[in-house]
């Protein structure tokens, strides 16, 4: 078998994702999550005695908590790969990939195990988050003085 | 009427999202540091504001957002330090989602074990 032979054999044996579905679950799962979240920060607002950027920061905790916690239970994969880009790109994404990688180097002991592989997956979100956040700042202070 | 105001927000940038997954070859993990990125560039020209206002919830929800916040607190940090500012306060307001997310998995890691 020759290499465009076994490519088209890859080609047609690949399942064929159903992209329209898939684009229609990601927008409502990740507007449900943007209407929790928007939802839970008026409900706090008005019930306890804390500034809008608390209320904010009360909401990303609670929301990376049920993302850790589903992960832990178990069943949060199953919504991922059904969701996909509707769970991934909310911060659920962001606290269900630190907290699968910890659950699965969990045998491999505490500082080979789970200490190295920590951020393995989210490490590139907080890493290139940092840089980019820097070069564009240092071009802001640049651009507005 | 607000929450019908995230829910399209945050709905659109995960349809996008979706989008750039189906149709090229990147990961999940290219995707989501590609929209972190992106986030801090929107805080560059003004834009990512307009979303908080307009959406609340739904643009604080999305990963971009912590984008955002690490160039937002850099700003600040300049303003009130100049350049060493930008190391000392560039994490400020992205220590939440990250302290939060080391803290709270590793405490469900001791309790739970792992599934597969």
């Amino acid at each position: 078998m020759n290499k465009d032979e076994y490519k088209k054999l890859v080609d047609k044996l690949t399942p064929k994702e159903n992209k329209k579905k898939n684009a229609f679950w990601a927008f409502m799962i990740g507007g449900l999550m943007g209407a929790i979240a928007e939802g839970l920060v008026t409900l706090i607002l008005k019930c306890f005695a804390v500034s809008e950027v608390e209320a904010y920061q009360i909401v990303c905790l609670i929301i990376i908590f049920i993302g850790c916690l589903f992960t832990a239970l178990g069943f949060f994969d199953n919504w991922v790969s059904k969701a996909k880009a509707g769970l991934i790109i909310p911060t659920t994404g962001f606290a269900h990939s630190v907290a699968s990688a910890t659950l699965d180097y969990k045998k491999d002991g505490l500082i080979t195990g789970v200490g190295a592989n920590y951020f393995k997956l989210a490490g590139s979100v907080i890493i290139y988050g940092i840089i980019s956040a820097f070069i564009f700042a240092i071009i802001g202070v640049i651009i507005h003085g | 009427m607000n929450i019908l105001k995230a829910f399209v927000f945050s709905g659109i940038v995960c349809f996008l999202a979706q989008l750039i997954l189906d149709n090229t070859k990147l990961t999940p993990g290219h995707v989501t540091s590609l929209f972190t990125v992106l986030g801090a560039f929107l805080g560059l020209v003004g834009l990512y504001d307009k979303f908080f206002e307009f959406a609340g919830g739904g643009a604080s929800v999305l990963i971009s957002n912590f984008g955002y916040q690490l160039y937002d607190s850099a700003m600040i940090g300049y303003q009130e330090m100049g350049i060493l500012g930008l190391f000392s306060n560039l994490l400020a307001k992205g220590s939440c989602a990250i302290v939060g997310v080391v803290i709270f998995s590793f405490v469900l890691m001791l309790i739970f074990k792992p599934k597969d």
